[in-house]
């Protein structure tokens, strides 16, 4: 960091505004909503149509199968789908 | 990774530093999640929107892919002190897979090659910053992240600290002197992480 001084400060400062509050939250329930992202990854696994209607729209297929879309759960769970 | 929030009780994780807190969650510590998201979560959104530009429900998604990722994978982490550039990374590789896979919405004037690299160096020494604000008092702390990372007017600040707004922008100028103090001699380039930083 050169020159360092209190205009460059600022400016680095300026630079890590915090992330949304709601992002933030979701991500730190994710161990919350773990029971659920085991029970429908498990359904996944054994039902290829359930995977096939996750993949295509994970929100929707949630909410059918009678499952809350949280933000927390969606992330999780896309985060699953993605590494499979 | 199980969670359970009777192995630790209190607000001690803020004092953590990385290697110990990675080493908390691991042990199923959910107040030490919470901190971890925290901690990382302005890095995490930073390089999101301003090295790699994602538009924000792009962003929103990658934000909730990364830390989903963090949290399946900790356990693979090999150097617990290494989190961060390991968060980072996966940040990096999941902004990359977005762009290529055609996001929702274009960035908005597209990255020129090189270009997000500039950015995530310019984020290392702003990282390495907020390490050495964490140093400072609370209130300075404060008071300088409402002024320059929160975007607050004098007006704001003043209002939710109960300070007479003629203080603030001394109190602010008597901060960032501080900072400056703190940071001479110490970093004179991108530092790698490893300590505690809020």
């Amino acid at each position: 960091m050169n020159p360092l001084d209190e205009h460059r400060l600022a400016a680095l400062l300026r630079r890590l505004p915090p992330a949304p509050e709601a992002w933030v939250k979701a991500a730190q329930e994710l161990p919350l909503v773990r029971g659920r992202l085991e029970e429908i990854v498990a359904r996944a696994e054994a039902d290829a149509e359930f995977r096939r209607a996750l993949v295509a729209d994970l929100e929707q297929a949630l909410a059918q199968a009678g499952y809350e879309p949280d933000r927390a759960l969606v992330a999780a769970l896309r985060g699953r789908l993605a590494e499979d | 990774m199980r969670f359970d929030a009777s192995v630790t009780r209190g607000s001690e994780y803020g004092s953590l530093d990385d290697a110990e807190l990675v080493g908390r969650c691991r042990a199923g510590d959910e107040g030490a999640w919470r901190e971890l998201v925290e901690r990382f979560s302005r890095y995490v959104f930073a390089i999101c929107v301003q090295a790699y530009r994602l538009p924000e429900p792009d962003a929103e998604d990658v934000f909730q892919d990364v830390f989903a990722r963090v949290y399946e994978r900790l356990g693979q982490l090999r150097s617990d002190e290494a989190v961060r550039p390991w968060i980072a990374q996966l940040t990096r590789n999941c902004c990359v897979d977005r762009l290529r896979r055609g996001a929702r919405v274009e960035p908005s004037d597209g990255i020129e090659e090189g270009e997000a690299d500039e950015q995530l160096e310019q984020l290392e020494e702003a990282w390495a910053v907020r390490q050495l604000l964490a140093e400072l008092s609370e209130n300075c702390r404060d008071i300088l992240d409402r002024f320059f990372a929160r975007d607050q007017s004098y007006r704001t600040i003043a209002e939710e600290l109960g300070l007479p707004p003629g203080t603030i922008a001394s109190r602010i100028s008597r901060c960032l002197a501080q900072l400056r103090e703190r940071a001479e001699g110490r970093i004179d380039a991108p530092a790698s992480s490893g300590g505690r930083s809020r």
